[in-house]
């Protein structure tokens, strides 16, 4: 019983990080159907951005995080304005080799500009842990987890209630009749943009600080498990996106746990196949009928 | 009656296959090529292949698939294992039917469920197949696990990769050009109408799919044969992608620009190998620059066709008198 909490704790941090991530997939693919393969790598950014806040700047953890989530945002405006506004009305396909473009140019960019050895990120935070009812849980992982339900909180009252909110929602349904009721699509985009890269610099930065280790090509493969996770939960959906993150995160420490580590992705692409067969659009998708 | 009214463009396109050949192979002689030079041909041929067999799944039934490495990566082992075993001549063709076999069976595992998936959920759906086969290559004891294998005895030399092009472009174009050719045109341009028409789609569908698979098994087999050495990490989902990058470079739907995509990207990367840790930004922003500025690939959908030149001189020359 204790070893099940044990690697629900394990899985739940882990699922947190995915899950930031996975709300950026979710969030661009709703509003402009492209899969955004640029976002594992502004994760990267926000991962770099802490590291060197951190060891030059002598920046606090808040501050870090803070300051890593605007730089984000920034990156991630700039990066929609240079490749993907002008492929607005271009084929699908073509936005989407766009951004592989885009997340190769990252990668190496960085792998040029900063050497691509793996660096120790600052611990920041100095780990402490708590035995509670003999499950063993960092102040890491709550800080993480907190922080990411925080965010999602968050994510959800912008998406909600806020007037920017509404004309996302407005665009993700249908783009023509939004701008005929005088939505500024660009700006909606812009800003989708800047929310969903802020989430994954947020994520870039806790991940840092609970792996210890970022290196320029980090945001390759959690970039990839997070699009699955937002594939599960049903993309476009807000809640499926946390959810997805969260269910990917503790399949794969369930995994891990029962000692079949070296399967542990074929589990997690088992599981997207078979959900994706039962329920073709996610879990949270809405089945759109095809109408002749 | 076809037969007889297609010859001349058919004689047309052996004569430029042979004397492609004969290019290759007097270069080669007179020292023009060296071994540097056909490392690049042998690979913008293994890519050629791949690229096709994507195309006729992406562009050409509609199915946009992501998992075309996994199966590059059965044919390659198939023949990495037998040819090792057994190392003859015979054995590499051998092991290329044995590599095709287990690639349409894997084809048939994989696009039977996953089919029926549309879009980009069919494409996330191909490419968790395509990483379930890798890492089970990768966690087997036949296949030497993750450190892969070497020292694979290289039967595929340049001709033999040089003649799997031209007969993999061949089956495909005539895929094409046949009766499930045009049903999957039909599919891929609205699925219902096709229904409506009598078509079995899915059946179409998965032929297609299932013949891309085979061809990719191909390219993999003389990968493993030339490359003489392969390993998991090989076949994972950013070769997938760069398969992908040369069949939207080129023009989705458009076999020709395959080709040509094909072959700038070769000689780009081997140009650009100097540039050392440059070398990918350089060519990340030369495929971003090139989507924005041609969104449609090189070739768009048009291919190079001997009946319409012939077409066009003759109506020119009929101008004229």
């Amino acid at each position: 019983m204790t070893t099940l909490f044990q690697q629900l704790i394990n899985g739940l941090s882990l699922g947190s990080i995915y899950a930031l991530l996975a709300l950026g997939y979710t969030m661009v693919y709703g509003i402009i159907k492209l899969i955004n393969f640029a976002h594992g790598d502004i994760y990267m950014l926000g991962a770099f951005w802490g590291y060197y806040t951190i060891n030059f700047w002598h920046f606090n953890f808040i501050f870090a995080l803070l300051s890593a989530m605007v730089v984000c945002a920034a990156a991630g405006v700039i990066i929609e304005y240079f490749a993907y506004r002008p492929l607005r009305h271009a084929p699908r396909i073509t936005a989407l080799i766009t951004a592989i473009g885009v997340s190769y140019f990252l990668e190496n960019g960085m792998s040029y500009l900063y050497g691509a050895d793996t660096r120790n990120f600052p611990q920041v935070i100095k780990q402490v842990n708590y035995n509670l009812w003999g499950v063993r849980v960092s102040n890491i992982q709550i800080l993480i987890l907190g922080t990411a339900c925080l965010l999602m909180i968050l994510l959800q009252l912008i998406i909600k209630k806020t007037k920017m909110g509404r004309a996302m929602r407005a665009v993700s349904v249908d783009p023509d009749a939004a701008e005929l009721v005088g939505i500024n699509i660009n700006r909606t985009i812009s800003f989708t943009f800047a929310l969903g890269s802020s989430m994954a610099g947020a994520a870039g930065v806790l991940i840092g600080l609970y792996y210890n280790s970022i290196d320029p090509l980090m945001g390759m493969t959690p970039g990839i498990k997070a699009f699955v996770a937002a594939v599960v939960g049903g993309i476009g959906s807000i809640p499926g996106a946390s959810l997805g993150g969260f269910l990917i995160g503790i399949l794969e420490t369930a995994v891990q746990s029962v000692g079949l580590s070296a399967y542990k992705d074929a589990a997690v692409y088992l599981v997207l196949i078979i959900i994706l067969l039962v329920l073709p659009a996610g879990i949270f998708g809405k089945n759109v009928k095809e109408k002749v | 009656m076809t037969l007889k009214a297609n010859l001349k463009y058919n004689i047309c396109w052996l004569i430029l296959m042979v004397a492609g050949f004969y290019l290759m192979n007097t270069l080669i002689l007179a020292g023009v090529i060296d071994s540097f030079l056909e490392n690049m041909v042998v690979t913008i041929g293994i890519n050629i292949m791949l690229a096709v067999g994507l195309n006729l799944i992406i562009g050409f039934a509609g199915q946009f698939s992501l998992g075309h490495a996994g199966f590059m990566a059965v044919g390659a082992y198939a023949t990495a294992i037998i040819i090792s075993k057994t190392p003859t001549a015979g054995a590499l063709y051998l092991s290329i039917i044995v590599g095709v076999i287990i690639a349409i069976i894997a084809a048939l595992i994989v696009g039977i469920p996953t089919l029926r998936l549309r879009g980009d959920y069919l494409a996330i759906a191909t490419m968790g197949a395509a990483e379930i086969i890798r890492i089970i290559i990768n966690n087997m004891k036949i296949t030497n696990g993750p450190s892969g294998m070497f020292n694979i005895p290289q039967f595929a030399t340049w001709p033999v990769v040089y003649i799997m092009v031209c007969v993999t472009t061949i089956i495909i174009v005539n895929f094409i050009h046949s009766r499930g050719g045009r049903a999957a045109l039909a599919v891929r341009e609205d699925e219902i109408a096709a229904e409506s028409m009598g078509i079995n789609i899915f059946k179409w569908k998965l032929a297609a799919f299932v013949l891309g698979a085979a061809t990719a098994a191909v390219a993999g087999s003389m990968q493993a044969s030339y490359l003489q050495t392969i390993a998991p990490n090989n076949f994972n989902i950013m070769e997938s992608i760069a398969i992908l990058i040369i069949v939207v470079l080129g023009g989705v739907g458009s076999i020709t620009g395959s080709f040509v995509a094909a072959i700038i990207l070769g000689v780009v990367d081997t140009a650009l190998q100097n540039f050392g840790a440059l070398r990918m930004v350089i060519y990340a922003v030369v495929l971003i620059l090139i989507m924005i500025f041609k969104p449609s690939g090189i070739m768009g959908s048009t291919e190079l066709s001997f009946k319409r030149l012939f077409n066009r001189k003759n109506k020119k020359v009929g101008a004229k008198s």
